[in-house]
């Protein structure tokens, strides 16, 4: 019911929304929450077990009963908290988890079943018989379970991720947070002032409290308008900082007000990494509730929730209230709700020496012992040493103290500690380096200890950062005195409710503590107390005092569970922002692409890189008849492929060579000037890491070559042996994939097309096989060396990136004026597979240079990165699966990358596993599929007829073990 | 977490490649037992607490000799792994 | 007391006072014929194979913590026997029979939910690579299918084939693998271990090992000495410390795996669905959370907590992928300390050291190992002989540089399984 008062609501501004399918109105600055209570919409939601009906237990973050579903399609958004849910026109929300409707739903025939129910039911039943575990009972009870649903659809909405820096975070803008923030501003310090509310103030808005002689919110407006002007400061409202990590940078979700997130391109919430020199966590306290039987009906809720509806939104939370309290905030509860004209009942104050001064009936040293109502609270009993009573009440506003919200100072593993004046956990100094706490999150209740925590927090931040202080002096405030007396449960027969979401009662924790699940972590594992969406923020003290009573512990002996990020739920669009479609990883493209794409040719992925699968002509209606034609163009004529993406890496000074010598198995300071030379190098552990050609430039300039898949990785590994093994060696390393673009020119013509090119001609003699050195091109200087990764009579040439994509355009007209053309992946595959050339394929990581035959290549004159570890014995034993070719010769053809090989006649299962194919093409040379792969003691095999079986394709096939290379054995092509 | 690149000043961590102990500066002799070639590729002290690692950063291209803590993630110092290699030799 | 939907019956009729503790808290006695350190689900089921199969039960289990309070206690739960090398294939597919009897055996529900195992692949060389793998699983008698792209839409409609980074060009499928309820599975170790005689003492830390002439003579704690003719290390994630206790440096480093749950959703997830290309990997709880995580933080800590760099890598992972799991709002996150090897599998093997076993090195596949390991372990302790599907974990293959299982195919950088 809403009341008359000015509070923080704009009356002026009036929004339809609509709950449940039914219209209602509300005002501007109102929540969901808020907005449904003044509508008297007490039902807002059930629970996860029970299905009971639930209203608002809270008016912020922490609340766990007032969950709603709202936007439609793929804006669907589960979960949603009612009370931090800010009204818009036209918002549409949903109560979840019911059915049919909430009002009126079958599943809470659960809490009728509750006996059987209870703590870690499910551990103990649902075996028998066993096929009906994932047939019956899981599935009903994964569709009984979860919160809400989400809508199935692709996200089609913005979020973004950002960046920021400052000298102090302030954590919370409540009245310790605003003047640190203020302090620290007026010192000149970077400051971030982040809250999670829409407006700065905390509990000051919810409260008549005043500060320096105003309304506390007043106060609080003027202090941020000051704030506001400041350059050096900025104001991060809506924005919960969620997460504190390593040296000093935290997580911070921004939630983009509705109107401005509407508008095109802007984002819906933005989560920030803040890196901050110091922090002061000034986050506040949490109400706590009392478990007492049925204290789970709504209209049940925190008196400091019933002030804050009362105060900040003018909402009345019932016509007839009883407040139940350990503190004098039950008081305060009392004389605000009565100075709004709001009826109260009953005052219940659970310490025997409090004293009433307000006119309401007062029960000292009494409690709430139950709860009448259905969907609606009715009436409370209350118990005193005399006896009980029943009270009418629609609503009871409760409390059992505050709990300082110490989560952020736990992130980094500490603990907090147990104060027992406050009876609650606070934080322990330097738990989160640089961080340091102030106000009610520290456990200073009273305001005005809060304000002069905020100063002194600054204060010491200023210091530490080196600045000099300001002279700020916290302002008259509220300075009352934390009187507590202690009440978790109330005891008595019943369900009484600790973790409301998830049906957790008192009962359920000491059946826990009887089934000897006695750590606090048994306990929160077996019962799921504090597992909820709220992650225990409302219950977790009371559950462990709960435990601490059954095991007859104290509560810090007992401890609590530990304290995990984020403080409240990030949605995985705004951390993972950026990365839907195609932002996962970066793209990289060729200088030839766009020429590529014009030939209609389909690409693949290669790292990073997309690379042409096969150039397909009219008429070719299937990849092989493009591949085969490609390979045979090869073959006879000649054809042009990007080889850009291999890494280059720029290698040069005095210590060249020696160094190649040093990462390659074989020699490169013998190599002459104008020549390539092949090589591989190992990683430490005795395994082929990546293989390339190497060109010596000139006499202290090589550049290398890389696999595309290990260009960074291999130039990380040349900066690591050279800083951290030889840095006495004179050589440095520049990556220069990104600068050439290099293009294969393959076969028998392949020289006709470049002279063509080419400003001086080239012949056998000036440039033979594995000769390289510059050229020009049409006077744009260049680079040719004579290598070959098809076999045939080949040259690579590179430019400039800027001239790759006219070079590619030119090498393929002319390639296609004499009979050659384009060709891609697909060929160059079969290519290399006829000539027994490895890839990643082959050299996967497991793989000695023994294993592909290049044993002789590890030179014995020299040491090598790897060379120790691969003279291990069992790196070098005949049994070890060695590579081979492989060719169909029974009545299947079929070979297939992946399949298992066998001896004739074994029965495929691992025991007589011989060893795997991992490459296979059909070569239109041989006119027959061809593969590459591993077989025990492959090499003494050549001539074997083994079988390869492939179960999952159900391929069988015998296959001839042959020398890996298929074609032209003796190379006289590529020196042709 | 963040991370002072000797060059380029502190950085976020995501500019930084791992690669594990420093124990990889102090390669063995080409001759050296098999014992000590497996200690130096495969046995770690890994320690909870102080420890030295190796890192590279990325955008400058050197490897940092990181100080740090284990149990807290406290980073206490870093240097060039050439400069100690060097200082070492 | 044994379990069921009767006795969950009787007992609610009956106020639910019968209840009796799931097993026994045990002061440790002066001497064991067997002492395991570590009360994770490794040791636990240890204990339990070695009563069970072997009728040793004068076994203590020390834990320094809680039982299962390890990475027991803190995984995605999957379970899986989806390992392609020798060793790795016969073990896993051990352990996954034993998994799949679990609840029999222990007469308690750990909710083993085979709900099967999608494992993405988004090129022609990652479909090779899956066959191999899908093969090795095949020829050691398990399942595996291949899956088409027009086959993944079919089970996976939710995925984004048409805009995602790395397309997606099929699958491969394991039936039989799925999930566990993690905490159950030391719960119900623990309660048959008790059951059948061994002393499950919480709160007691190991603080030395004795050993004389090579023998191991028993273990110092912080609840007094323990003499033992046996003791087993089963403290993955700690294996470097307790093993330094007994002179012994391994081949371990220690590294931080974070994971993350969401809050409870309706089904909307109903396979595990792996993404190699992305390090990301989910599964949806019987309770609807959306249980998730990626890769390693990439660099050795003892924090039991990570950073945001590989928090956000796994939410763009997963946003690239399944663009759907947006407005789902991640609850928690939690690291848990990686016993990295320098090859990616693990350790069952005895060491110098007479009467002193070790169990280690299991990366971040340990939560589905624990029914093989916890059997092969107790075989090789109480025979002194190795269990055959863990013959090939020995600790001196990085010395002969025969049997390595290096799955990932990255070599001897430890983070990099």
């Amino acid at each position: 019911m809403r009341i008359e008062g000015k509070g923080l609501i704009d009356r002026g501004q009036q929004i339809n929304f609509q709950f449940d399918g039914h219209s209602y109105q509300g005002f501007g600055g109102d929540t969901l929450a808020s907005a449904l209570l003044a509508n008297d919409i007490a039902l807002m939601g059930r629970s996860f077990k029970y299905h009971r009906p639930r209203g608002v237990l809270s008016a912020g973050s922490e609340e766990p009963n007032a969950l709603v579903t709202t936007g439609l399609g793929a804006a669907q958004e589960p979960n949603v908290r009612a009370t931090t849910l800010e009204l818009h026109e036209g918002l549409v929300t949903k109560s979840q988890n019911r059915w049919p409707s909430l009002g009126f739903d079958l599943m809470s025939l659960n809490d009728w079943a509750a006996p059987f129910l209870g703590a870690g039911f499910y551990y103990k039943t649902f075996m028998w018989p066993k096929a009906l575990w994932e047939k019956l009972y899981e599935p009903v009870i994964r569709n009984a379970a979860g919160l809400g649903a989400l809508s199935g659809k692709h996200n089609v909405e913005t979020y973004e991720k950002a960046y920021a820096h400052c000298d102090l975070l302030v954590i919370g803008a409540g009245p310790a947070g605003l003047l640190a923030a203020l302090t620290a501003a007026r010192a000149g310090a970077d400051v971030i002032l982040a809250e999670e509310d829409t407006r700065t103030g905390g509990r000051l808005n919810a409260e008549t409290l005043e500060v320096d002689g105003k309304p506390g919110a007043v106060w609080a407006e003027e202090i941020t308008a000051e704030l506001a002007q400041m350059d050096n400061v900025r104001i991060m409202t809506r924005t919960s900082v969620v997460g504190a990590y390593d040296q000093g940078t935290f997580g911070a979700l921004e939630k983009v007000p509705h109107d401005v997130s509407m508008r095109l391109g802007a984002p819906r919430e933005c989560f920030w990494r803040i890196v901050a020199k110091r922090a002061v966590l000034a986050a506040g306290a949490i109400e706590r509730p009392v478990a007492f039987r049925n204290n789970d009906r709504p209209g049940i809720m925190t008196a400091g929730a019933v002030r804050a509806y009362l105060n900040r939104w003018r909402v009345a939370t019932g016509r007839n209230v009883v407040v139940f309290g350990n503190t004098d905030e039950a008081h305060r509860t009392v004389a605000d709700l009565q100075d709004a004209g709001v009826h109260v009942s009953a005052l219940v104050d659970a310490r025997h020496h409090a004293k009433c001064d307000l006119d309401v009936p007062f029960y000292a040293g009494a409690e709430v012992c139950d709860a009448g109502g259905g969907k609606r609270l009715e009436s409370v009993t209350i118990r005193t040493a005399k006896g009980t009573e029943n009270v009418q009440a629609d609503c009871l506003a409760m409390s059992g103290g505050w709990n300082p919200t110490v989560n952020l100072t736990c992130h980094m593993g500490g603990r907090p500690t147990w104060d027992r004046d406050i009876a609650a956990f606070v934080p322990v100094d330097g738990a989160v380096p640089g961080l340091s706490t102030a106000g009610a999150c520290q456990g200073d209740f009273s305001t005005h200890k809060c304000l002069e925590a905020g100063v002194a927090a600054a204060q010491g931040a200023l210091d530490d950062l080196g600045l000099k202080r300001a002279d700020v002096v916290a302002p008259a405030a509220e300075d009352g005195v934390y009187d507590i007396y202690p009440v978790y449960a109330v005891p008595g027969k019943g369900r009484a409710w600790l973790d409301f979401q998830n049906d957790v009662t008192v009962k359920d924790v000491k059946q826990a503590a009887v089934e000897n699940f006695q750590s606090v972590e048994h306990m929160k594992r077996y019962t799921t107390q504090g597992m909820a969406t709220d992650q225990g923020k409302n219950s977790n003290v009371a559950a462990l005092a709960v435990l601490a009573d059954a095991t007859g512990r104290g509560i810090p002996e007992t401890g609590t569970t530990t304290y995990r990020p984020p403080y409240t739920p990030v949605s995985i669009a705004s951390l993972g922002a950026g990365a839907q479609c195609k932002g996962f990883a970066p793209e990289r493209f060729t200088t030839s692409h766009k020429a590529t794409q014009e030939k209609g040719a389909p690409f693949i992925e290669a790292g990073l890189w997309y690379r042409p699968s096969y150039f397909p002509k009219a008429g070719e209606t299937h990849w092989r008849q493009s591949c085969d034609r490609e390979v045979n163009m090869v073959r006879n004529a000649v054809g042009v492929c990007d080889v850009s993406t291999l890494g280059k890496i720029d290698v040069q000074g005095p210590d060249a060579g020696a160094f190649l010598d040093f990462v390659y198995t074989n020699a490169f300071s013998t190599l002459k000037v104008r020549r390539v030379r092949y090589g591989f190098m190992l990683r430490e552990d005795g395994h082929v890491m990546d293989d390339g050609t190497t060109a010596r430039l000139s006499e202290q300039h090589f550049v290398m070559t890389t696999t595309t898949a290990a260009a960074g990785q291999v130039m990380r590994h040349l900066e690591f042996v050279h800083q951290c093994l030889v840095p006495q060696m004179d050589v440095r390393f520049t990556s220069v994939t990104e600068q050439w673009a290099q293009f294969a020119v393959a076969g028998p013509q392949s020289r006709d097309l470049l002279n063509d090119l080419l400003d001086t001609p080239i012949d056998d003699e000036s440039w033979p096989f594995m000769a390289c050195g510059e050229v020009s091109i049409g006077g744009v200087k260049g680079r040719l060396f004579r290598i070959s990764f098809s076999g045939e009579h080949a040259y690579e040439v590179a430019v400039p990136s800027r001239y790759g994509d006219s070079l590619f355009r030119t090498l393929m007209t002319k390639a296609e004026a004499l009979g050659g053309g384009a060709y891609g992946m697909e060929a160059l595959n079969v290519l290399r597979i006829e000539k027994g050339f490895i890839t990643h394929a082959e050299i996967h990581g497991r793989v000695t240079a023994y294993d592909i035959g290049m044993g002789g290549m590890v030179s014995g004159k020299k040491d090598c990165i790897g060379k120790a570890s691969a003279a291990r014995p069992g790196m070098v034993e005949e049994s070890r699966e060695r590579m081979v070719g492989l060719k169909p010769v029974g009545e299947v053809k079929e070979l297939i990358a992946g399949g298992h090989l066998f001896d004739k006649g074994a029965e495929a299962v691992s025991a007589n596993d011989q060893g795997y194919i991992t490459s296979v093409g059909f070569s239109p040379t041989l006119g027959h599929n061809i593969a590459l792969g591993f077989l025990k003691d492959g090499p003494a095999r050549h001539g074997e007829v083994v079988r390869m079986v492939e179960h999952l394709n159900g391929v069988e096939t015998l296959c001839e073990v042959c020398h890996p290379v298929f074609f032209d054995a003796e190379g006289g092509r590529t020196r042709g | 977490m963040r991370i002072t690149c000797p060059i380029c000043g502190e950085r976020d961590r995501r500019e930084f490649y791992y690669q594990g102990a420093a124990v990889a500066l102090d390669r063995p002799e080409a001759d050296a037992e098999p014992e000590a070639w497996v200690d130096y590729v495969h046995v770690r002290d890994n320690p909870c607490g102080m420890t030295r690692d190796l890192w590279y950063h990325e955008h400058c291209g050197s490897w940092v000799v990181v100080t740090r803590n284990t149990a807290t993630h406290e980073v206490i110092e870093t240097a060039l792994a050439s400069d100690i290699k060097e200082q070492g030799a | 007391m044994a379990f069921s939907g009767w006795r969950v019956l009787k007992e609610g009729l009956t106020g639910n006072k019968g209840w009796a503790p799931h097993w026994r808290d045990a002061a440790p006695k002066d001497e064991y014929d067997v002492v395991i350190i570590g009360g994770g689900g490794h040791g636990l089921s240890t204990a339990y194979y070695l009563a069970k199969n072997h009728g040793i039960s004068n076994v203590a289990v020390l834990e320094k913590g809680y039982l299962g309070g390890g990475n027991v206690g803190r995984n995605t739960t999957i379970v899986r026997a989806n390992y392609f090398l020798p060793g790795n294939s016969e073990f896993y597919s051990h352990s996954l029979k034993l998994w799949e009897g679990l609840e029999d055996d222990l007469n308690y529900n750990v909710m083993m939910s085979q709900r099967g195992q999608i494992s993405l692949f988004h090129s022609d060389g990652q479909r090779d690579a899956a066959i191999r793998r899908g093969n090795s699983i095949r020829n050691q008698g398990d399942d595996a299918e291949l899956l088409s792209r027009d086959d993944v839409k079919r089970h996976l409609p939710y995925l984004d084939y048409d805009q995602a980074r790395f397309p997606i060009y099929g699958a491969l499928l394991q039936r039989r693998a799925g999930t566990a309820r993690h905490d159950a599975v030391a719960w119900g170790f623990a309660r048959g271990a008790s059951d059948r005689g061994v002393d499950l003492i919480q709160n007691c830390e190991v603080t030395g090992i004795d050993v004389e002439g090579g023998v191991v003579k028993g273990v110092q704690t912080s609840r007094g000495a323990i003499k033992a003719k046996k003791v087993a290390i089963i403290v993955a994630g700690r294996s470097s410390q307790v093993a330094a206790m007994a002179g012994m440096r391994l081949p371990i480093e220690s590294h931080i795996l974070q994971a993350f749950v969401t809050e409870g959703l309706k089904p909307c997830i109903d396979h595990v669905v792996s993404f190699g290309m992305g390090h990301f990997y989910i599964s949806q709880s019987d309770k609807g959370g959306l249980v998730f995580g990626g890769d390693l933080d990439m660099y050795s800590s003892y924090a039991a907590r990570g950073n945001l760099p590989l928090v956000e890598h796994v939410m763009e992972a997963g946003m690239t992928l399944m663009p759907m799991i947006g407005k789902a709002k991640v609850l928690r996150s939690w690291g848990g300390i990686m016993d990295m090897s320098p090859d990616g599998s693990p350790i069952i093997d005895k060491t110098q050291t007479q009467g002193l076993y070790l169990n280690c090195g299991w990366c971040y596949g340990g939560f589905k190992a624990v029914p093989g390991s916890g059997y092969s372990t107790a075989h090789l302790i109480a025979t002194d002989t190795p269990h055959t599907p863990a013959a090939r974990y020995r600790l001196d293959r990085f010395f002969t540089g025969r049997g390595l299982m290096d799955e990932e195919g990255t070599g001897s950088q430890h983070n990099l399984h």
